[in-house]
């Protein structure tokens, strides 16, 4: 099930890759597609944002893990590196793990 | 400046930026082990599929007991963005078409912001330059990472954590306006609401639903 998912994601990413290589420009350049695919990343990340730090299954849990998003958010505001962004995450929230 | 030393500051540049970028395929690496993932799955990950977000985004869903359906849909949507990438790039640089498949592989939000930011006829250099280093660096990182994270306790040291901030450090820089940070508070919003009655992997779907009225607006 785990390779399926894996092969599949491979060959989903590389076509959408080789499609904007390959296909004609005015085919991809309708407004609304660049508008969409513009778009979309911004309110899928913010929903991986959310889904990541605050479930726990099916129910809303607010935990280490939302300390750990609060201290990313100010390392993001203060333009942290990524790697930076994530290390500091991943401390605040075992720290807070360690001290409750 | 003369082009020579023009040259080598672009490569400079970019063999920087993409070693640090390429360094995050620790966290990716680890994260994914913490998941449930085996270190060749995580590797293989980073070599076939090649971009951050839609990795992340699929590992998430597989480490939370999603269906495979939902986290190849959600990484889909998320490498969408790179299809536009590659359409400006193919107007931008001159790739030959025997090197368009290893080209496209390379297309991602590092190398796309390099080559189209580059002095005047430095973008195939860019290009080239930052897709090796992320891509060689990446998949290292990712090694060690998934090496790392088999060996101490992940929850322990708040790996856990580490994937939402990871997706919150992606998205800051692609908010570049007050329209666009509304529209990524929608989308959290109808995640959230989504979380209780949507199985895993659902609700970053369903939040794709937020761009709609502006992209059917005229």
């Amino acid at each position: 099930m785990t390779w399926i998912a894996i092969f599949a994601t491979a060959a989903a990413c590389f076509a959408l890759k080789l499609a904007g290589w390959s296909l004609p420009a005015r085919l991809l350049e309708r407004k609304r597609l660049q508008r969409a695919a513009a778009l979309l990343p911004l309110v899928l990340l913010a929903a991986l944002v959310v889904v990541q730090t605050f479930s726990a299954g099916r129910s809303i849990a607010v935990d280490a893990r939302a300390a750990g998003l609060a201290a990313a958010g100010l390392a993001v505001l203060r333009r942290a590196p990524f790697i930076v962004v994530v290390a500091v995450a991943a401390a605040t929230a075992a720290l807070v793990r360690a001290a409750t | 400046m003369q082009p020579n030393s023009e040259r080598r500051k672009v490569i400079r540049d970019c063999v920087t930026l993409g070693a640090a970028v390429g360094a995050s395929g620790l966290s990716f690496g680890a994260v994914s082990v913490a998941a449930g993932l085996s270190t060749l799955q995580a590797c293989v990950l980073s070599l076939l599929v090649f971009s951050g977000g839609s990795q992340f985004a699929l590992v998430g869903v597989l480490g939370a007991g999603g269906s495979a359906a939902t986290g190849i849909a959600g990484a889909s949507l998320l490498g969408s963005r790179n299809m536009l990438y590659a359409v400006r790039l193919a107007t931008l640089l001159r790739v030959p078409r025997s090197r368009r498949v290893v080209a496209a592989q390379l297309t991602i939000d590092e190398t796309t912001a390099m080559a189209i930011t580059a002095p005047e006829g430095l973008g195939n250099t860019a290009f080239w330059v930052t897709g090796v280093t992320v891509f060689t660096t990446w998949n290292l990182a990712t090694l060690l990472g998934a090496l790392g994270a088999a060996v101490f306790d992940t929850n322990a040291i708040g790996l856990d954590a580490a994937v939402g901030a990871a997706f919150l450090a992606l998205l800051v820089p692609q908010i570049r306006d007050w329209s666009g940070g509304r529209i990524a508070i929608a989308g959290a919003l109808i995640a959230a609401a989504a979380v209780p009655v949507t199985p895993a992997g659902v609700p970053v779907i369903l939040a794709a639903l937020a761009i709609v009225p502006a992209v059917l607006r005229r």
